[in-house]
């Protein structure tokens, strides 16, 4: 198959996705605007059947019934953090997708900077050691600067030498 | 010497969080609603849907609330143990029939024993959600003045039972009608 053809079916089933996505978000509340207000606290509240989804997202029955509350709340007036705390009330901080700040909840909350911290230490300090390391490399005195030409002169000319050697010996081997 | 120990340390960190979390249940959410008044509620009896019941009439006892449907499969394993607590005459238990059908109920009823002194239907299920009900069957336990002390989420097991709920009602029953009785001081129920 072409890579044109293909391109052309993966297009079509990409436009009947979007319809039926287009078909399943049917609003109930008349209102548009009220809708869109029930559909954005229904996203900050969790689904206590299917713990990973948000009651706006969920098709569980008990996820029906919560959204309706809130449209019902939201129609009669009431304000995002009263139907947030009504449902709180009831099923706990655990209802609520955004967890509040409290004791209970600060390593939560506290914890990927705490790790972040002790990251940024561990790094440092690292650093630091491996740039006293190098200082030290780079601090030699004049003698010692000296002993070091030295002791890498000797350690040359003795290698010349050993490869001198052999190269004769090779020399030796083959004219005998 | 310490390139050794930090890595086992971080290891034995990540096994022992990794260790309790195998042993928690993340289906059982806390509920706010212990030590909290339990919600009020008048609904129509299972029995006689033209009569209401109010939770009031329960002020000065300890009863128990039991969260069922006839839909609710999880509800049929724990149901004989509920009729053999019933005979017990130990406690009173009220059935809270959760979004059901009232004639499918009572036939559910009728085929495997009726534990209820009566059974509510909440078919709306609004007093549900009053009682942050999520997973049926649930248990409340609610003490004289009328608050919430305990609750079991799922089916209750004859070990919770036995190492909770009954000891709990025991105290319950015995502490006087203004008397403050939390489920910490039974040992079970931790």
């Amino acid at each position: 198959m072409s890579s044109m053809k293909m391109l052309v079916i993966l297009l079509c089933l990409l436009a009947f996705t979007s319809l039926a996505a287009a078909k399943e978000a049917t609003p109930m509340a008349t209102d548009p605007e009220m809708e869109k207000t029930v559909n954005a606290i229904a996203a900050e509240l969790r689904c206590l059947v299917c713990q990973n989804q948000t009651i706006a997202d969920s098709h569980a029955p008990l996820a029906v019934d919560l959204k309706n509350q809130v449209r019902d709340m939201v129609e009669s007036g009431q304000s995002q953090d009263e139907i947030v705390d009504y449902m709180v009330q009831r099923y706990g901080d655990f209802v609520r997708y955004r967890p509040p700040m409290k004791a209970s909840t600060m390593l939560l909350w506290a914890g990927p900077f705490l790790l972040l911290l002790i990251g940024v230490v561990v790094l440092v300090v690292n650093l630091r050691k491996r740039a006293a390391m190098m200082k030290n490399d780079e601090d030699l005195s004049l003698e010692e600067n000296e002993r070091l030409q030295n002791l890498l002169a000797a350690e040359f000319s003795q290698q010349n030498a050993a490869q001198r050697d052999s190269s004769q010996q090779k020399a030796g081997v083959e004219k005998s | 010497m310490l390139r050794y120990i930090v890595p086992l340390l971080v290891f034995l960190v990540v096994a022992v969080f990794l260790g309790v979390g195998l042993d928690l249940n993340p289906r059982e959410v806390p509920s706010p609603l212990i030590d909290k008044p339990a919600p009020v509620f008048n609904l129509p009896k299972l029995h006689a849907l033209e009569t209401s019941f109010s939770s009031k009439e329960m002020l000065g006892k300890v009863w128990l609330l039991n969260v069922w449907a006839s839909w609710c499969v999880a509800c049929r394993s724990e149901h004989p143990l509920l009729v053999q607590l019933s005979r017990a005459n130990f406690v009173p238990i009220y059935g809270l029939n959760y979004k059901d059908e009232p004639n499918e109920a009572k036939s559910w009823l009728q085929q495997l024993g009726d534990p209820y002194v009566a059974s509510l239907s909440d078919y709306e299920g609004k007093v549900g959600i009053d009682y942050g009900v999520y997973g049926v069957p649930e248990t409340f336990v609610i003490d004289k003045q009328g608050v919430i002390r305990h609750k079991v989420i799922g089916p209750v097991t004859p070990a919770a039972l036995d190492n909770c709920v009954l000891p709990l009602v025991e105290k319950l029953q015995q502490a006087s009608a203004q008397a403050v009785v939390k489920r910490t001081e039974v040992e079970g129920c931790a």
